[in-house]
């Protein structure tokens, strides 16, 4: 065998702590080694067109990189081996950089531990064998869940561009927060006239089939071929009967119902479609408040509704689909800004989060679109803004900036000089974030257009005075204490995870941080997919995002989804176990082991044997380490293989 | 309550001289309840504010005095009434926690301390170790009609991972108590928050701004008393009233009493036992009215 090694300075990354041509030097003392070099970029082009020149020239059957780690460029010089005419499986990499230079700054130390690496990477490489994939087909069709504005954009990107798209929203209609909000910032332009076309593009849209008021229950399979089961939770309405003609809200006798959708500003009726604009427009009973679930007696939606829609003895259906790919668009949730015992912990009607305020300000929400105090009704004067309540504040565990409230604040405080002319508006904050494109231009224009105070501090606490609002904090660019009587306080709450989102990743088997956001694959190239191949990410369900950036990944991702599904196979990955039969003695603990269900167990005349599932096989490995006779191996890491390496380390 | 309470007490220097009333009226009231206090003996003075401002191994060494001896008596909870000596008896515990630091404090005592005392709040175990529901059945005069605002002061409850006792920015533990022994419990806002303190001597100007707060935000809310649970709070507010006024412009005239004090009246306590003639501004006013009440009260219900 005849191998080639690479070691890279990656600029000075490396080499400043590591002597890369001495490690290419002693790295052409060891078994196999024909050709050993230093490169400075060896994954720029003439990084690359030197190895796939070398691998001619000199006739090289395989190639060590020793260079960053594999999760960085594995996948880069696969494919330069592979232009050299070699099996993509016979590389090996050595990770010199996040393993060495990165982390000590002794040069001799360093230059050892790289060549030692590189040594391990040659025994390796020695018994490595060429790996074939196999093709299999792809279900051409696409899972969005969450139908909030990064959802809607993802699931019409796809349909439009020709798949079947499958959506799935845990509540009664699609639209997300942003159906919730009066206007939108930088433009000011009215939220649901923007959004509103889009939510009816997805009614009316052939190819997508929406499951609202469902949730995702268990995921099986693997790119190209998932399988969905989903719990369409009970409405007790037959929607395909139900027109949304309303009646039944304007009969229901239960009238104090949690309004969801005017975040409890208001109540609602038990039977109810949460808004005029809702899609799909169905109504659906809340049985915790309905009478004939509470008392077992009243049945009056039943009586008056015209098509006979009701059903009081639904119960939740399951159903399954076959998807191809997964888009996750699952969004936020608001921090709960009842922690903050000095504001109020909750028990003042007059201090409200800013998404209630967003209901108070539109004109299709509870208070038709006219400012009134939750506590009165009294139309306020004095309006106070706090911002980061629950954001950049590790006394609550929110140490992240969740990026939208600064310009959400600024919009709400040109409204509120809207709505009332003769209001003042004050805003506490800590810094202003308005990064975006005419963002700051528009936070300007709320203090010197509108004349919003901007008070730079945090707020230490707000208590009733009479019936106002005495807040008091710190202004740090006087260096003093402020007191303002408010009539109004709107907290600027920030943003969490959606409730439920570590369950769903767990399902999804995609990682998230430990707020609960979802993972990227890669923060700055790989920004819409996970580690898992086939799921992808939208909007806010990865990080605080606003409408911009969430309605961007909604169509990066579906661009992703559709250039999976241009590829006529999928390949899978060689990289996974096999039985030798013979060796097998049908004790079944890998079948008992694997997390994925990958091993089954055949009669093999008459005898009990494991077989493994390949294209449900993830190539974990614990089978392997399990089996007592070492008859399942692992393929690119085989026992052989793994040993070698011990040895390689161990004897130097 | 099941078996007798009894726990080693530690009155605390103002307890002898500024807030006599406190400590007699924490004494009768545990008599009544049959909790048992046992002095410790030779105990000496916490350090209060001087001491903390000037160094934390003195500070932790002035207090960790008193501990060793709870220690000596074989008793694991010491109990004041005073939040300020209580927060230099926990802040010394949590800050020997760490090994150096309770060798450099124990370097400076004679008989070493463990650290195996926990200090608590009179508050604290009237309200968790005997609980809400044995004390409304020892109720035989019940506070009924009375308008009071529950203050615990800045520093009984925070910092939180000191004190370890109750909401810090909203506590309960006091309004629990005199809404069990019948009285009508207004929301205060001001609760937790600082009536000048120290600054009384200082700056007087500090003191008449905050306690003057205090007192406005305590009749918003329709109280004619305040109960507290600090001598200094207690001084702030009721000694002061006078100053405060004259600087404010302003005319409080509210009683300003412990809430043992109040205990002491609902349990049947002989009067003369819970130092009443001892704070300034006269709490037979606000009693009357909330006998009268309570009478008017009763008269509508046994007409109805
Ligand atoms: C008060 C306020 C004002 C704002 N104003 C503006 C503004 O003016 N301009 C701007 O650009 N941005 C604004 N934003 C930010 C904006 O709301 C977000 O950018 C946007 O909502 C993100 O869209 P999304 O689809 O990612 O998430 P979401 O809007 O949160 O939608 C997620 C959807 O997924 C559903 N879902 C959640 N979990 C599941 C599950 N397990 N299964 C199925 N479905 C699920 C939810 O029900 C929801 O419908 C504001 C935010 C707030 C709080
Ligand atoms: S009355 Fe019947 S058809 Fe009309 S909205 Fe209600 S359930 Fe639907
Ligand atoms: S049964 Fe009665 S209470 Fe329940 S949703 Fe229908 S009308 Fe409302």
């Amino acid at each position: 065998m005849k191998i080639g090694v690479f070691v890279c300075h990656c600029g000075s990354n490396i080499e400043a702590t590591v002597d890369t041509a001495s490690v290419a030097g002693t790295a052409r003392a060891f078994p196999d080694v024909a050709y050993a070099t230093d490169v400075m970029y060896s994954c720029s082009e003439p990084g690359q067109d030197g190895i796939i020149q070398a691998v001619r020239e000199k006739g090289l059957d395989g190639v060590v990189v020793a260079s960053c780690s594999p999760r960085m460029h594995e996948t880069t010089f696969r494919r330069a081996v592979e232009r050299a005419g070699l099996n993509r499986y016979m590389l090996e990499m050595a990770n010199i950089r996040e393993h060495v230079s990165w982390i000590g700054k002794d040069r001799e130390a360093n230059t050892n531990k790289a060549a030692e690496l590189v040594r391990l990477a040659v025994e390796k490489l020695r018994r490595n064998r060429a790996l074939f994939p196999k093709s299999f087909d792809i279900t051409r069709r696409v899972l969005v869940i969450g139908g909030g504005v990064a959802g809607i954009q993802a699931a019409l990107d796809c349909a439009d561009g020709g798949l079947d798209v499958v959506l799935v929203e845990k509540t009664s209609s699609i639209g997300g927060k942003m159906a919730k909000l009066d206007k939108t910032f930088p433009t000011v332009d009215c939220s649901s006239c923007i959004l509103g076309p889009k939510m009816v593009d997805v009614a009316q849209h052939e190819r997508i089939a929406l499951h609202a008021y469902a949730e995702v229950e268990e995921i099986g399979g693997y790119v190209g071929n998932f399988e969905v089961k989903i719990r369409k939770k009970a409405t007790f309405v037959d929607w395909s009967l139900c027109t949304g003609c309303g009646l039944c809200m304007e009969k229901c006798p239960s009238r104090k119902s949690h309004d969801a959708f005017n975040e409890g500003v208001g109540l609602t009726t038990a039977i109810n479609i949460p808004f005029p604009q809702a899609i799909p427009k169905k109504a659906l009973i809340d049985a915790r408040f309905c009478r004939q679930f509470l008392k077992g007696k009243c049945g009056v939606c039943a009586k008056v509704c015209p098509s006979g829609a009701i059903r009081y003895e639904m119960e939740d259906e399951v159903i399954t689909e076959k998807v191809g790919a997964i888009v996750t668009a699952t969004g936020f949730d608001l921090f709960d800004h009842t922690k903050y015992g000095e504001y109020g912990g909750g028990r003042y009607p007059d201090v409200i989060t800013s998404l209630q305020y967003e209901r108070l300000l539109s004109a299709s929400g509870p208070t038709g679109g006219h400012v009134k105090r939750p506590s009165d009704g009294r139309e306020p004067r004095t309006v106070v803004f706090v911002q980061c309540v629950g954001s950049r504040d590790t006394s609550v565990d929110r140490p992240y900036c969740s990026g939208f409230c600064c310009m959400y604040t600024a919009k709400q405080a040109i409204l509120t000089k809207d709505h009332i002319p003769e209001s003042q508006s004050y805003v506490f904050y800590m810094d202003i974030r308005a990064p975006g494109k005419l963002y700051d231009e528009f936070t300007r224009r709320a203090m010197e257009e509108y004349g919003a105070r901007y008070v730079r501090g945090r707020v230490a606490m707000i208590y009733p005075k009479g019936d106002r609002l005495l807040v008091r904090g710190a202004d740090t660019l006087m260096g003093e204490q402020v007191e303002i009587e408010a009539d109004l306080v709107v907290l600027a709450v920030g943003a969490e995870a959606a409730a439920g989102s570590p369950a769903l990743a767990e399902k999804l088997r995609i990682s998230y941080d430990k707020y609960g956001f979802f993972m990227e694959s890669h923060p700055k190239l790989r920004p819409v997919e996970t580690n898992t191949a086939g799921v992808y990410l939208a909007g806010a369900c990865q990080g605080p995002k606003d409408i911009p950036s969430s309605v961007g990944q909604g169509s990066a991702a579906a661009s992703k989804v559709l250039g999976l599904f241009s590829r006529q196979k999928l390949e899978s990955d060689p990289q996974i176990s096999q039985v030798n039969q013979r060796r097998c003695v049908g004790c079944g603990k890998c079948a008992l082991t694997c997390p994925f269900g990958a091993v089954k167990m055949i009669d093999v005349r008459g005898e009990p044997k494991a077989e493994v599932i390949e294209t449900v096989c993830q190539g974990c490995g614990i089978c392997a380490v399990t089996c007592p006779q070492g008859a399942v191996q692992l393929e690119h890491f085989t026992d052989n293989q793994i040993l070698a390496e011990v040895n390689a380390l161990c004897q130097s | 309550m099941s078996q007798a309470l009894t726990y080693a007490y530690y009155p605390g220097c103002s307890g002898l001289g500024t807030s006599r009333e406190y400590d007699q009226s924490t004494r009768a009231v545990c008599d009544a309840l049959g909790i048992g206090l046992a002095d410790i003996p030779d105990w000496s003075c916490c350090g209060s504010s001087p001491a903390h401002t000037v160094d934390h191994v003195l500070s932790a060494a002035l207090a960790a005095r008193n501990l060793a001896k709870v220690e000596a008596m074989g008793r694991d909870t010491a109990v004041t009434p005073c939040p300020s000596c209580l927060t230099n008896l926990r802040t010394a515990s949590h800050r020997m926690a760490d090994n150096a630091f309770r060798e450099r404090t124990n370097a400076l005592l004679d008989t070493p301390c463990r650290n195996t005392v926990t200090a608590k709040s009179v508050l604290q175990i009237l309200a968790e170790d005997v609980g809400l529901d044995a004390l409304a059945r020892k109720v035989v005069k019940p506070l009924a009609g009375l308008r009071v605002a529950a203050y615990y002061g800045c520093i009984m409850n925070r910092p939180p991972e000191v004190m370890r006792f109750d909401d810090h920015e909203n506590p309960m533990a006091m309004d629990g108590i005199l809404a069990a022994l019948g009285a009508d419990v207004r929301p205060f806002p001001l609760k937790v928050e600082c009536c000048g303190a120290s600054y009384g001597v200082a700056r007087r100007d500090i003191v008449a701004r905050l306690s003057g707060r205090l007192l406005a935000a305590a009749e918003d809310v329709g109280a004619e008393m305040v109960a507290t649970a600090c001598p200094l709070c207690q001084m702030n507010l009721d000694l002061r009233q006078g100053q405060i006024n004259s600087a404010g412009g302003t005319s409080h005239h509210m009683p300003v009493l412990y809430f043992t004090q109040l205990m002491g009246l609902a349990l049947g306590v002989p009067e003369e036992r819970l130092g009443l003639d001892k704070v300034c501004v006269s709490p037979r006013g606000a009693l009357r009215a909330a006998a009268e009440r309570a009478a008017a009260e009763t008269a509508k219900g046994s007409k109805a």
